[in-house]
């Protein structure tokens, strides 16, 4: 009933070729892009949007990164926070050496150091596979968070060793960053490059790139054989994946944190990461959103709720309750669906498409 | 489909709903917490103290002049993220006041203060150069810097030494926790080793191996160093004790600031840690009225989390005396304005007037607990005064007299950093806020 594709033809390639063929799939994203623009900003206060939007959204584009490498090129990384750690301080060095520059700018210019480490630390792939490939990018894990702590230069000599993001403006005179800056601005700058990025990898990945990408991760020698460049496809997987984790990471520390150690891109993050990838659904880019909701909005609404709805326990009660209960979720998820909350909605779909006739 | 409809609506209404709306004649404040993580071991106590003095407070006087205090806890695990979540929480709810309890976390929260205006009250942590109160109107760190405290120790050392000339040529070996917290005296250490001819030897510990930390102490055995200084807390603490027990180090060489020196941290070493000793700025123990009516009013009737033995602890009493500065600050902040509920904004000037004298202490049932203390509009953190106790193998003695740290040496450096902070973290606003005596 939903989700038919009869009655709806295609007259041209251009129509056959769009990213949503289906009706149906078009007015849902326009849906999500109404609620993402109009009714998030105009129901949610300023918690919910420092809190739990921004960070969501953040995150959901490094969870898009880590899924180009994990996801479409099959390569398994561990060293996402370190990569988005790059981002991070690359963002604060250039920001503080030229600082009337526009600050999205150099976001996006981060990232691009972030890229050039990835490649580094992406070489041994060529050689490497699977779990050992894991190990050594664990490597570049360790290896760049020692540089966060050890290399002054990188934070400017700060007393505390941590970088502080100071107040830019741009777009005529708006507070971008900084203390200052609204939540809501700050929403829809991230907002913004979330989604011209999502564009950007959709159409990546459907393309030449993505489709060797695909080809070296369901089966490489074949891949070769038919003239796909192991050396090209990895490494581009590699820097087209650091790059979106680079951009996320100056991201995290310039729209959310404010203020950042070298401990806020441990491996932890980098675990994180790659929980959303593997919950969302690996080589899914809306699955990445699904992932990132989950893991990251999740707990804090159990622990802003829970007490709200009159459950009044302690606040490390709390805290250990939404614990368990995500635990418990992730393993019932992937129980079910161990392809991640992207095949389930893929399920979901099929099935509204014969609802309410299951065999007709 | 309406299973899935309904959990969606259920979602967003749960996160569209307006928070609860603040109760007349009572005020919020948050305590941002950690009973959870490495670091619990400390935090406990910490929290246990800060929620149990506001809690009687609200059981024996029904408050402030008749203000009920809402106190809530917010989990941050010492983790700088959740923090800032809680932050962000305590913001929303509108907190008089916000206590991180993690340098770090501090450190993240000072440029949001001015911007939230809601102060931020780091007792003796955080960031040394917020005691500028004309550079950071809504930072306080009384009653004294990390920086006072370096100076604590060394003058402990030069007073065992017979003069501070007697540290020329010294070794003096610093371990600490290596992030913000830790890394906070280093300038002031190295400076002080510059001019008075010791040589510092770091030994940092990264917060991931904070339970072991034997290649340290192994470097720590080959450098032999006059003394140790220790800047560690959670479970770094007791590691650190038992390690340097294990290389046998002499424990009465072995120095800690405030926050080295829970009963758990020492208690781990037992009788060979007899000797340790740390800096203090309150007495340890449960000998007083207003720790008695605690104990009478909310641990005796189950009405707080304290256990009977750990009332009175180090870490409890500074829990306590947290909570004993915010309580007495919201008292001036309403004598000030003349108002009974007063605001985040008033609240600052009520931390920016604190005067806790002898006889204050005493009307509170607090005779001898503290050293007197003062605040003013230039002087957000004091140089109040300290004493060094010592681990008898079973509880902490007091070992010195009270004595100031070295104000002459502290300040310079405060100001310049303060002026560095300033510049680094450009455009930083000038103080707006008069100041109101």
């Amino acid at each position: 009933m939903y989700y038919r594709e009869a009655g709806q033809f295609k007259t041209s390639y251009k129509t056959d070729q769009a990213i949503l063929p289906l009706r149906e799939d078009r007015i849902g994203l326009m849906l999500s892009l109404v609620m993402a623009v109009v009714v998030v900003p105009l129901v949610s206060n300023d918690f919910v949007l420092a809190s739990i939007m921004i960070p969501f959204l953040i995150l959901a584009l490094a969870t898009i990164g880590l899924n180009v490498l994990t996801g479409y090129a099959g390569q398994l990384s561990l060293g996402t926070g370190a990569f988005m750690g790059v981002g991070a301080y690359a963002c604060y060095k250039l920001t503080t050496i030229f600082p009337d520059v526009n600050i999205i700018v150099h976001i996006l210019v981060s990232g691009l150091f972030a890229a050039a480490v990835g490649m580094i630390f992406g070489l041994p792939s060529l050689r490497i596979k699977g779990l050992y490939l894991a190990v050594t990018t664990l490597a570049a894990q360790f290896f760049l968070e020692w540089c966060f702590i050890r290399i002054p230069w990188l934070y400017n000599y700060n007393a505390s060793g941590a970088i502080e993001v100071p107040e830019r403006r741009g777009f005529g005179d708006l507070i971008l960053t900084g203390p200052a800056a609204d939540p809501l601005t700050r929403y829809f700058v991230v907002l913004a490059i979330v989604i011209v990025f999502t564009l950007a990898v959709k159409n990546l990945v459907r393309g030449r790139i993505g489709r060797q990408w695909m080809m070296i991760r369901d089966m490489d020698i074949a891949a070769e054989l038919m003239g796909v460049r192991p050396l090209v496809a990895k490494l581009s997987a590699f820097a087209v994946s650091s790059y979106i984790c680079g951009v996320a990471g100056a991201m995290f520390v310039f729209f959310y944190l404010g203020a950042a150690e070298p401990d806020a891109f441990s491996i932890t993050l980098s675990f994180q990461i790659l929980f959303m990838v593997i919950l969302g659904g690996l080589g899914s880019l809306h699955g990445s959103f699904f992932g990132a909701a989950f893991i990251w909005c999740l707990p804090i609404v159990l622990r802003t709720w829970l007490p709200a709805i009159g459950i009044d326990l302690g606040a490390e009660t709390v805290f250990h309750i939404a614990q368990l209960v995500i635990g418990a979720l992730i393993i019932f998820f992937l129980i079910v669906e161990p392809h991640g909350l992207a095949r389930l909605w893929q399920l979901a779909k099929e099935k509204l498409r014969v609802w309410p006739f299951p065999y007709g | 489909m309406r299973n899935l409809l309904i959990g969606g609506l259920a979602l967003a209404a749960m996160t569209a709903a307006p928070l609860p709306a603040q109760a007349e004649d009572s005020v919020y404040i948050q305590l941002a917490t950690y009973r959870t993580g490495p670091f619990a071991g400390s935090g406990i106590h910490i929290a246990n103290g800060m929620a149990d003095y506001l809690n009687m407070l609200n059981e024996r006087d029904g408050g402030i002049n008749g203000v009920k205090i809402v106190v809530e806890e917010c989990e941050t695990g010492y983790n700088t993220q959740k923090g800032v979540e809680c932050y962000e929480q305590a913001k929303a709810k509108n907190t008089l006041v916000f206590n991180p309890y993690s340098t770090g976390i501090t450190l993240q929260v000072i440029p949001k203060a001015a911007v939230d205006k809601i102060p931020i009250l780091s007792m003796a942590y955080g960031l040394s150069a917020a005691a500028d109160g004309n550079t950071f109107p809504w930072i306080f760190n009384p009653p004294m810097t990390y920086w006072d405290g370096a100076t604590g120790v060394l003058s402990h050392i030069a007073n065992e030494l017979g003069g501070l000339d007697q540290l020329k040529g010294k070794k003096i070996g610093y371990i600490f926790l290596d992030a913000g917290y830790g890394r906070e005296p280093i300038p002031l250490l190295e400076k002080m080793a510059e001019e008075y001819g010791f040589e510092i030897v770091q030994y940092p510990v990264p917060v991931k191996e904070m339970q072991n930390q034997s290649a340290q102490w192994l470097n720590v055995r080959r450098d032999k160093p006059d003394f140790m200084v220790i800047w560690g807390w959670g479970a770094m603490n007791p590691t650190a004790v038992k390690e340097a027990i294990k290389i046998r180090y002499p424990m009465d060489r072995f120095i800690g600031v405030w926050w080295s020196g829970g009963e758990d941290d020492a208690r781990a070493g037992g009788q060979d840690a007899k000797g340790y000793k740390t800096l203090n700025f309150h007495a340890v123990g449960a000998d007083f009225p207003a720790i008695q009516d605690v104990k009478r009013l909310l641990v005796d009737t189950g009405k707080s989390q304290t256990e009977a033995d750990r009332l009175g602890e180090n870490l409890y009493n500074r829990g306590l005396m947290n909570s004993v500065l915010m309580a007495e600050a919201i008292r001036t902040a309403q004598e000030i304005t003349g108002k009974k509920v007063i605001t985040s904004e008033d609240m600052r000037v009520g931390l920016e007037n604190l005067n806790i004298t002898e006889a204050r202490l005493k009307e509170i049932g607090l005779e001898g607990f503290m050293a007197p203390i003062r605040t003013s509009c230039e002087q957000h953190s004091g140089h109040h005064s300290m004493y060094v106790q010592q681990w008898d193998g079973e509880k902490w003695v007091k070992l010195t007299d009270w004595f100031p740290p070295m104000t002459d040496k502290v300040k310079p450096l405060l100001a310049q950093a303060a002026q560095d902070y300033k510049t680094s973290n450009a455009p930083w606003p000038d103080r707006a806020e008069p100041c109101v005596n």
